[in-house]
């Protein structure tokens, strides 16, 4: 609780300096709107209902793409850590493939799938999928071969000892390849809705674009804040639990 | 298998090994671990390998255990070839390799998981018999890395002993604790080993924890690893690492072992 007020203290602080800045008039009001426009904005979005619609889009587009991200990053980074095969091949593969900025999908899927939900689906997705197989992949060749060994004395063998050993003992890395999945999938689904509209449904990234279009500052900054505070939260929900246990079971956070 | 035969102690192993060899690599670069090694170990007996570090003991333990093949001759374990890992040979490592995602209990359970016709409560009971036996009953509930050193070695033993195997292999499971512990786990293994009586074979490259230890001591020396020479541990039980009559067993086998590092002939067995 002590934690809590502090943070309280902080950002109650933090927004007081703003009004006092914008009281100040360095900056023109249109481009520094003051906390209580941006709340008056945020408040009228909120009671018509476009920032509930707009978050339900958003966040129905990057759950569904990055859970078919997991779905199929987990898997694959196991295959590409069992077969050394496909590790010289499809590991490296994923590997370049990672070091590409997600954004640069967009082009390439509003080609292909035009202007539809599949574009976007497809961005998050290529945005979750390689990091989660890299980090799968190098979690599973980092665990002792100990473990291994000694899950196969006591009678472990072949899928068991994958199941079993091999993926809770990669736990620390794949917690970390989630995280970044996640942070790569949410950065690009933003980019592809700033850029793009797609008539199917308004994101919050197509709320900020308007805003800038609109010139509407308040818009704007409002939407920054949602977003900021979206991904506070969804850190809070999706991974601290993964990392309080990885805490409490391994003595460690995520790698 | 029911509960009541889960805790009858299983007969224990006698072990047969004919002219084991094993070489690592090919070729010139081919480093050769283990030369014809043969060695009888009898039921219950607790024999124990030591020679200095490249002398092929932990390979030979593998190989026992069924986690590494030999490239030529056999090991046999109650008259039956051993090709894989099994049951009734359980390893204990320097490290001990215990699970750091399960707590002290489900790293006991989890080889009696695997373990057929048990009920979830005959396996708990097993598994809570034998950290009872180890001493460490009160943890059950602990992660691994709460534990020191010396109680992760009493999991990892309390682990190996669950499924009840005929022989146990250690590879140099006290090396890294400190000489307190160590002291206190050598009395715990004995105590252990005369109840549940298994089959033991034991690395180490510390002659006075062999003296301790073993009925018998195998003496190796390295490129490539043969037995050199046989002790006979006569004194009685449970012994004492600090007395003098076991100091005089070690000192007698290390200058066995010092003779051979220097480059001393083969003697025969004792």
């Amino acid at each position: 609780m002590k934690r809590f007020a502090k943070a309280a203290v902080f950002f109650v602080g933090l927004i007081v300096a703003w009004g006092l800045l914008v009281r100040a008039r360095i900056w023109s009001p249109v481009m520094l709107p003051s906390p209580w426009n941006v709340a008056q904005y945020l408040w009228g979005a909120l009671l018509d209902g476009t920032l509930r619609d707009a978050t339900e889009v958003t966040l129905k587009r990057l759950l569904i793409g990055y859970a078919c991200g997991l779905a199929i990053g987990l898997p694959v980074g196991l295959l590409t850590a069992r077969f050394r095969v496909l590790r010289d091949t499809l590991g490296l593969l994923a590997l370049g493939l990672q070091t590409l900025p997600s954004v640069c999908w967009v082009p390439l899927a509003l080609l292909w799938f035009g202007q539809s939900e599949s574009a976007m689906f497809f961005v998050v997705v290529m945005g979750t999928v390689w990091s989660v197989i890299i980090a799968t992949e190098g979690g599973v060749l980092n665990v002792p071969p100990i473990y291994a060994r000694a899950a196969r004395t006591m009678g472990s063998r072949g899928l068991h000892t994958w199941l079993a050993v091999m993926l809770p003992a990669a736990l620390p890395f794949v917690v970390g390849g989630m995280k970044q999945g996640w942070a790569f999938a949410w950065r690009s689904l933003m980019a592809a809705e700033i850029y793009v509209t797609i008539l199917s449904g308004f994101g919050l990234g197509h709320l900020l674009h308007y805003g800038r279009e609109l010139n509407a500052m308040d818009q704007v900054i409002g939407i920054m804040i949602v977003l900021l505070v979206i991904g506070l939260v969804a850190d809070k929900i999706l991974f601290s639990p993964w990392e309080r246990l990885l805490r409490r079971r391994w003595g460690t956070a995520a790698k | 298998m029911t509960l009541p035969v889960e805790f009858q102690n299983e007969p224990p192993s006698k072990l047969s090994l004919k002219n084991v060899s094993k070489t690592f690599g090919a070729g010139t670069r081919g480093v050769q671990a283990l030369d014809r090694v043969s060695l009888e170990v009898g039921e219950s007996e607790f024999v124990c390998l030591v020679g200095p570090s490249g002398c092929g003991k932990s390979t030979l333990l593998n190989i026992i255990a069924g986690l590494e093949s030999a490239d030529a001759g056999q090991v046999i374990a109650d008259g039956a070839p051993v090709t894989a890992p099994g049951r009734d040979r359980m390893m204990m490592f320097q490290e001990s390799a215990l699970f750091p995602w399960l707590n002290v209990l489900n790293n006991v359970l989890f080889g009696l998981k695997l373990k057929a016709g048990l009920t979830r409560a005959d396996r708990k009971e097993v598994a809570q018999f034998y950290l009872k036996l180890v001493g460490l009953e009160k943890f059950q509930h602990a992660y691994v890395h709460e534990l020191s050193g010396g109680m992760k070695q009493r999991v990892a033993l309390a682990r190996a002993l669950a499924p009840n195997p005929r022989v146990l292999l250690m590879d140099e499971p006290f090396a890294a604790l400190d000489a307190l512990t160590r002291e206190q786990l050598y009395g715990d293994l004995q105590r252990i080993w005369a109840e549940r009586k298994k089959t033991i074979v034991f690395v180490t490259h510390n002659v006075r924890e062999a003296a301790c230890l073993g009925d018998r001591v195998i003496l190796f020396s390295p490129h490539p690893g043969r037995i050199r020479q046989e002790f006979r541990v006569d004194l009685p039980r449970p012994r004492d690492i600090n007395s003098v009559a076991l100091a005089r067993h070690a000192s007698v086998i290390t200058a066995a072992l010092k003779n051979y590092a220097a480059g001393g002939p083969a003697e025969a067995a004792e």
